[in-house]
């Protein structure tokens, strides 16, 4: 069992940062001396002190809005959103102020800023504290968007965002913080990453899964069930939704033929959508089957277990898709769009 | 703590003529940049929307006058009046109207968007209130780095009821940011008048919330605004913090170029018309420095051939190419292509 947690992967990654570079600076709620809600900037407080954690009012636009203001005029902010659903409060700073500056100001002015936003459930946290949001920031052009599934691409994404010029939204699944188990803290190398390099975590020849974030780990549940049934499914991870490692899939599809996305995030507007759209444009010639996806249900995420596993997808959906797309169903297949 | 005072120096204290001049030229190059632009708009020069700010250029030039070097702005959708108090070149912000490449924002601007990053002017805003935060956090940085300077930013009444108001001024009385929230009350948000908006009669008031002083001042009289703005960049560049200055004014346009703001009463726009602040310090100049006919005379004619030449210069600018509209999506390599 691995020592090195998600949340270790992006604390020292940041740590790292800001000892690199001084205009690094991490605002948010929380973040100071109690280490914030899912414990991401423990031990930071002590080690940085105040000029480099600044705690804040429960204030999300002037959250946002103060770490744009600061990279405009050289600081380095990392900013926290405590859920992402709570980035809602905050959206003229990131999308028409953050996403436009560079754009705007016709190349003359920069906001070279992160936004880490805790996503996703983790069981049981409900409408307001469970959203998967990552598509609506990939519609925005001049945001780039980070879904790192593992913590070593935890740690080697933040250090770049954190050295990127742009504004990058960070993504961060509540559900792969805990369930490593070990004490937590080793110190892993890890360089940066580039963005638009995907993982392929399983190679496989039947079939491509595209997956990013906490579903990526069902996905590979369920490839294993699959590979006990002799299908073989390559697991594609591209760990960035903007900029997104187009020539990875292709290549991936050009072995397998066929394509299946999964994502926590409702199926209908999902960046499944997109991807899959993707390939219909642009791997026709390759492709054996018609593109599927799976995706969280088009409602709200449920309080009751029983309720939010329905709406989400897990490994026997995965799998069940997997078989569709091989002509090969087990059970009456299930029509995820309603 | 709230410290609300209401500041009116009719008198020319603290200056001489020739630093009387200067502001004075700022203020007529303000109100004929404006003009002018205005002219162009109608004659199919200038595409989109102009925000003027006649009548209120005596907050922009008297806050400008205050600062230094290194200070910061953000501003409004009203800007103009801010980028020239700034000492900005008209003639780029022209090109920039005529939507041309060496304009300020190469085209991707236009009045609503316009920027000088080399004066540290951050920028105009189309969204009311959004400068607020930014300059906010401007400061949070101009704080970490102990640079002595301060940020400012622009905003109207209308802008006072935004959430990123009260958020902004909460974060930096609490973190004593060295930052001014200047208030240019000129009675309306878009068509509405202000006791349709809100209750107070100061927006000043609303610093006592947040703890931080508020100070109303005459937004008709440069000398009074500059002497408030100096005594409150004076208090955040010793570490006590921001002030909320409310500059009373008036603006004598319509809400955009092409407004005619049948909405005010006449008795209102005809007492606010005798306190044209184009009249009342050109009056302070002469009546208490000598400044003669002549010399004021002199002084627009010269804002006037410098505004000709100006337009002429960048009438004469590029257009940018079609191609050009994939640039500075994002700063690195991905430029020149969309990024997928
Ligand atoms: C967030 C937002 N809401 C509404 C508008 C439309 N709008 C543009 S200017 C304006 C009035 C602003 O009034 P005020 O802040 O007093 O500034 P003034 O126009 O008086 O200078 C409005 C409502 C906008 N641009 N942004």
């Amino acid at each position: 069992m691995s020592k090195f947690t998600f949340a270790d992967g992006i604390r020292q990654a940041i740590t790292e940062e800001m000892e690199r570079d001084p205009a690094v600076f991490i605002i948010g709620e929380d973040v100071g001396a109690s280490g914030g809600v899912f414990g991401v900037t423990k031990g930071l407080w002590e080690r940085f002190g105040s000029d480099r954690l600044w705690d804040s009012p429960i204030s999300e636009e002037a959250i946002v809005g103060a770490a744009v203001g600061a990279s405009l005029v050289g600081g380095r902010p990392i900013a926290e959103i405590m859920f992402s659903d709570f980035s809602m409060l905050a959206m003229d700073m990131i999308v028409n102020q953050a996403a436009k500056t560079h754009y705007m100001t016709g190349g003359k002015l920069s906001s070279p800023m992160v936004v880490r936003m805790v996503t996703g459930t983790n069981g049981s946290t409900g409408a307001q504290h469970s959203q998967s949001l990552e598509s609506w920031f990939t519609h925005v052009p001049g945001l780039k968007v980070l879904a790192p599934s593992t913590p070593e691409d935890a740690k080697g994404l933040m250090k770049s965002a954190i050295r990127d010029p742009d504004p990058v939204m960070f993504f961060e699944h509540k559900g792969l913080y805990v369930g490593r188990g070990g004490p937590a803290g080793e110190v892993v190398e890890i360089d940066p990453i580039p963005f638009g390099s995907g993982r392929i975590h399983r190679e496989g020849t039947d079939v491509t899964i595209v997956t990013y974030l906490k579903t990526r780990e069902y996905a590979m549940q369920a490839a294993e069930a699959l590979a006990e049934e002799g299908i073989s499914c390559e697991v594609f991870d591209p760990r960035t939704l903007v900029p997104f490692d187009y020539e990875g899939l292709r290549s991936s599809l050009e072995k397998t033929g066929r394509l299946l996305v999964a994502h926590e995030a409702p199926a209908r507007g999902g960046f499944g959508a997109e991807i899959a759209a993707w390939a219909a444009e642009h791997c026709y010639d390759v492709l054996r089957s018609p593109v599927q996806r799976v995706g969280g249900r088009n409602t709200p995420v449920p309080y009751a277990p029983v309720l939010e596993q329905f709406v989400l997808p897990m490994t026997n959906q995965i799998a069940e898709s997997v078989r569709t797309l091989l002509g090969k169903p087990t059970i009456q297949n299930q029509n995820i769009n309603i | 703590m709230t410290n609300s005072l209401t500041q009116t120096a009719t008198r020319a204290v603290g200056i001489d003529l020739e630093e009387g001049m200067d502001l004075l030229r700022r203020m007529i190059l303000i109100r004929r940049f404006e003009e002018r632009a205005a002219q162009l708009r109608a004659s199919g020069l200038i595409p989109g929307f102009l925000h003027p700010c006649s009548g209120q250029e005596a907050v922009a030039v008297g806050v400008c006058a205050a600062l230094g070097e290194n200070d910061v702005l953000t501003s409004t959708h009203r800007g103009h009046g801010h980028l020239i108090g700034r000492g900005a070149d008209p003639a780029r912000m022209y090109a920039e109207l005529f939507a041309r490449s060496t304009g300020y924002n190469a085209g991707k601007g236009g009045s609503l968007h316009m920027i000088d990053a080399e004066l540290g002017f951050l920028g105009a805003n189309g969204i009311v209130g959004g400068g607020i935060p930014l300059a906010t956090g401007a400061a949070l940085q101009l704080k970490r780095t102990g640079s002595g300077a301060v940020a400012v930013t622009f905003f109207g009444d209308g802008a006072s009821n935004e959430g990123a108001f009260h958020e902004s001024l909460n974060l930096a009385a609490l973190w004593k940011l060295p930052v001014l929230f200047v208030c240019e009350n000129n009675l309306y948000g878009e068509f509405t008048r202000q006791n349709e908006h809100m209750l107070l009669e100061n927006v000043a008031d609303r610093a006592s919330a947040y703890g931080l002083p508020g100070v109303v001042v005459d937004g008709n009289d440069v000398l009074a605004v500059r002497q408030v703005a100096a005594e409150a960049a004076d208090r955040a560049r010793n570490g006590m913090g921001p002030t909320l200055i409310e500059a009373k004014t008036y603006r004598h346009k319509g809400h955009f170029e092409g407004d005619m703001a049948r909405y005010r009463p006449k008795e209102e726009v005809e007492s606010w018309m005798k306190r044209d602040p184009l009249v009342l310090f050109p009056n302070v100049l002469r009546d208490e420095l000598g400044a003669t006919e002549e010399s004021l005379e002199a002084l627009r004619q010269e804002v006037e051939e410098r505004l000709s030449r100006d337009i002429e210069w960048a009438k004469e600018q590029e257009h940018p190419s079609p191609e050009d509209a994939l640039q500075h999506v994002y700063v690195d390599s991905y430029n020149g292509r969309a990024l997928r």
